[in-house]
């Protein structure tokens, strides 16, 4: 059995209320599960769920309110800043936007040796190390000099997961990284995520509203409502035959690309609505 | 890493636009005000080393003397040189209007920098101090600064500065609230720079350009206090400047118009300078100026469009909408960038149209012609769009306007931005039908209850008297979806209807429109970039590439059979839902375990 990289244990995340003496909002209301090294674990939900809150969690830029998040042994959920910054180095981040993730006016070089600055790292190293990791995502060399505005949003996000590469990180937190990319483009990009898993052994907190693609990139799956996991197990039950009602509906609403097969789920899916109406209207007599 | 910037700038430099300074001294404006502030500068510098006089040195025999000979521009009524005093003064109002921009710089961008970042009490307190600032009369406080630290003009025009830094204070500020909001500024907090790093990375390139355009504005601000100061009697009487000699010339205007004139002159032209300077400065960073070049070379599709793949399988029957050849263009350069270069599309009455495409394909520019809501500077430049018999390209707006609304209706994608949020849902529904429609008011009412009934929202009546942000994406949708039908439209047209939603949200308004469709009997095109959505509710699909229509046919026999190349490859990078392989040496059994949840 493999030690687990990351455990996730009962995590609550609570943001101020806004207004006088309104209630704070609970994004994530006592999330557990944990990341195996070299693991991929897909979060799945819909839009506020908490699906980002808890990578942003991971990360340290959203507070911790409950619960603990412990790192190969270490409790991370409320590290010295000093902690923080070098936890930077084994977690990492690719997020969904690649058009605002990166600064318009750094060039692609300068994006990618910011984190190295901090671990002062020579500009030699740094230099030699860009071209490596231009070369790991599949770009030309010369695109350490250009600009992002020159590149296309298939190509900023393979800056963008050079990035976060840069220090060989063994954790990255995946947030919707290739929701905003055309279709031919996010086949690509997914098989960078796979490739360079199977090269370097890094596992990722998979981060996807898309059952589809979260049931190709992970191991396991975790299923999140309003702020809760409702399912949890393995990637590939879960996502062809869940358990609870909300994932169920939740794959029956996503629509398969082929017109015989989606007329199927779609008389699967009214089937179910009837069955689950049915269910809380007796769950209410009861 | 030096090195590395260092190439990059040039790489970048080359590429991109030009320099700042070789784009102001380009601009009609820069380039004038320039020179002129460049002249002044030389001579605020030079100046005390080459005027012939002692500024302050006094003599009673050049007391209004007469300009020529030794005193070029004359004396003054205390007989001091005008030229050295005005060559002098040029030092000391510049150096007035530097310190002001100094002092506010460095006061206004650090103070907007630290409360933008950190928000909180700083941001009080940056607050508070700016409100004192902007209700305090200057003047007045400078006035009463004189009585206590003496009549130093450096004093005075620090103080100014300090009065002068909420401008940069404010600007600085809005930036940076707006830049610490980017991801690129969390992606650096976890690239693990620190706070210091990530204001001198990423932030200070944000606020770079305002702090520049409001340069050339503070200078000439601080110049022009320091003369009306001056020109009170309230300066140094040690340190000419400029509105000293106007003050002096003012109190003697009768004996000599002489003496107001230099000064004036210098102090006009300078500010004059300045403020062109500024506005040279706001066209070239902020890209205002209008370069609206009509294009100079005539239109010219410059390939030939490949004919459509079609399946062949089009039912007979009259066509609804037939688009052929369509060529949509954008004036770019010189000439023009063709967005849409034919093809054919026809959409049958009570057919449900498909149009597919990836970003860039031109499917929302095909839509937009038919509707004729072309962004500004589109143009379809050929072919033919035939709605029911009549040609739609080349009519007028108000021709269009009695088609768009009763008989061709559009549902956008941002249900959000497509809702006016300062009126009512049940306004914005009823004011079509009584406007279009010439429905009466109580009529219009109960229409639109029945319609948001229609569409499936729970309780009308709350959703017709609530505000767009009361209502969840999902629900605005839907009351778009009831707009839009309200005038039991021949054709739908829908750009990418369900883009913005949740699946489960976007199954249930696929469902609606589905329903409304087969209800009212009407055609829809449905443009999408979800293979999912087509399989799910069209009856017949039309791929688009780069702004040529490839293929064509029934949904079923696209999908089972795909013929163009394009087609097939976007097929191929639909993820297939092949599950991972279990993690080796890991039993892959996931728990839902009771402990985790409840």
């Amino acid at each position: 059995m493999h030690e687990p990289l990351l455990t996730v244990d009962a995590l609550e995340v609570e943001y101020p209320g806004r207004g006088f003496r309104a209630l704070p909002f609970r994004a994530v209301k006592g999330v557990s599960f944990d990341i195996r090294p070299g693991e991929t674990v897909g979060l799945v939900g819909e839009s506020g769920s908490g699906k980002t809150t808890i990578g942003r969690a991971l990360l340290g830029l959203a507070p911790v309110s409950a619960g603990t998040l412990t790192f190969r042994g270490e409790d991370i959920s409320h590290p010295t800043k000093q902690r923080r910054r070098e936890l930077t180095r084994d977690i990492q981040v690719v997020y969904q936007d690649p058009y605002s993730s990166l600064n318009p006016s750094l060039t692609i070089g300068d994006s990618l040796t910011e984190p190295m600055i901090v671990r002062k790292i020579s500009t030699k190293e740094a230099g030699a190390r860009v071209r490596e990791l231009l070369d790991m995502v599949a770009l030309p060399a010369d695109a350490a000099d250009r600009y992002p505005r020159e590149f296309s949003g298939g190509q900023r996000q393979r800056v963008a997961i050079a990035r976060a590469l840069a220090l060989d990180p063994t954790l990255i937190v995946c947030d919707e990284p290739v929701s905003a990319l055309d279709l031919s483009t996010q086949a690509r990009v997914l098989e960078l995520f796979l490739e360079i898993q199977e090269r370097t052994g890094v596992a990722y907190l998979f981060i996807s509203h898309d059952l589809a693609v979260v049931r190709e990139m992970s191991h396991r799956v975790a299923v999140l409502h309003h702020g809760e996991i409702v399912e949890w197990g393995d990637g590939d039950t879960v996502t062809s035959a869940p358990e609870h009602p909300y994932t169920q509906r939740l794959l029956l609403a996503s629509p398969v690309p082929d017109p015989a097969a989606q007329e199927q789920r779609r008389a699967d899916r009214l089937r179910l609505k009837e069955i689950q109406a049915q269910q809380d209207l007796q769950a209410g007599a009861a | 890493m030096t090195t590395t910037r260092s190439s990059a700038t040039r790489a970048g430099a080359r590429k991109g636009r030009p320099g700042l300074l070789r784009r102001l001294l380009r601009h009609p404006l820069g380039g004038v005000s320039m020179v002129v502030l460049a002249v002044v500068v030389l001579v605020g510098a030079l100046g005390p080393f080459i005027a012939p006089f002692d500024p302050t040195e006094t003599s009673l025999q050049t007391i209004f003397a007469e300009p020529g000979g030794d005193h070029l521009l004359g004396g003054d009524s205390a007989g001091r040189d005008i030229l050295s005093r005005l060559l002098v003064a040029t030092a000391f109002s510049l150096a007035g209007g530097l310190l002001v921009m100094a002092i506010a710089v460095a006061v206004g961008v650090s103070a907007g920098l630290v409360a933008g970042y950190y928000g909180g009490v700083i941001d009080a307190t940056g607050a508070w101090f700016t409100a004192l600032t902007m209700s305090l009369p200057s003047i007045i406080v400078l006035i009463a600064a004189r009585s206590v630290m003496g009549p130093s003009m450096w004093w005075t025009m620090a103080i100014f500065g300090l009065f002068i830094s909420p401008v940069y204070y404010r600007v600085v500020y809005t930036s940076v609230r707006a830049v610490r909001n980017e991801l690129y500024v969390d992606a650096a907090r976890t690239s693990g720079l620190g706070d210091v790093r990530i204001i001198g990375r990423h932030v200070l390139l944000a606020v770079r350009a305002p702090v520049i355009l409001l340069m050339a504005g503070v200078i000439a601000a601080g110049i022009g206090m320091q003369a009306g100061f001056d020109f009170l009697g309230l300066g140094d009487p040690t340190t000419p400047t400029w509105g000293q000699m106007l003050n002096e010339g003012f109190y003697n205007i009768n004996r000599s118009s002489n003496l107001v004139l230099w000064p004036a002159l210098a102090l006009g032209i300078t500010t004059v300078a300045l403020t062109l300077l500024g506005t040279a400065l706001r066209d070239e960073l902020e890209g205002t100026t209008d370069k609206r070049h009509s294009a100079a070379q005539p239109w010219v599709l410059e390939e030939d469009v490949p004919a459509v793949m079609d399946h062949g399988d089009e039912p007979a029957g009259e066509a609804l909408l037939t688009v052929r050849d369509l060529a949509v263009a954008y004036p770019a350069g010189t000439g023009y960038a063709t967005v849409v270069k034919g093809g054919r599309l026809s959409v049958r009455r009570g057919e449900t149209h498909g149009l597919i495409g990836e970003s860039g394909s031109g499917k929302t520019q095909t839509a937009f012609s038919i509707l004729g809501l072309l962004p500004k500077g589109g143009k379809v430049m050929a072919g033919s769009i035939v709605f029911d018999g009549e040609e739609l390209v080349g009519r007028t707006d108000a021709q269009l306007n009695a088609l768009r609304g009763s008989r061709i209706a559009y549902v956008p994608q941002e249900p959000m931005s497509n809702l006016d949020p300062s009126f009512t849902v049940g306004h914005q529904l009823t004011e079509p039908l009584v406007k279009v429609l010439g429905m009466k008011k109580a009529e219009a009412r109960e229409r639109a209850l029945s319609l948001l009934a229609r569409v499936g929202i729970p309780e009308p009546q709350r959703a017709f008297d609530s505000y767009p942000h009361q209502l969840s994406g999902g629900m605005a949708q839907r009351v778009l979806i009831a707009g839009a039908v309200a005038s039991h439209p021949d054709l739908l047209i829908a750009d990418e209807p369900t883009t913005a939603l949740d699946v489960t949200v976007q199954a249930e308004v696929l469902d609606l429109l589905r329903d409304i469709q087969e209800e009212l009997g009407m055609a829809v095109l449905i443009v999408t970039h979800n293979f999912g959505v087509v399989a799910d509710i069209c009856d017949r699909v039309t791929v688009m590439q780069k702004g040529v229509m490839v293929e064509t046919g029934a949904t079923r026999a696209v999908f089972e059979s795909p013929r163009h190349e394009y087609t097939r490859a976007l097929f191929a990078a639909i993820p297939q839902g092949a599950p991972r392989a279990p993690l080796p040496g890991v039993s892959s059994a996931g728990s839902l375990g009771a402990g985790a949840l409840r």
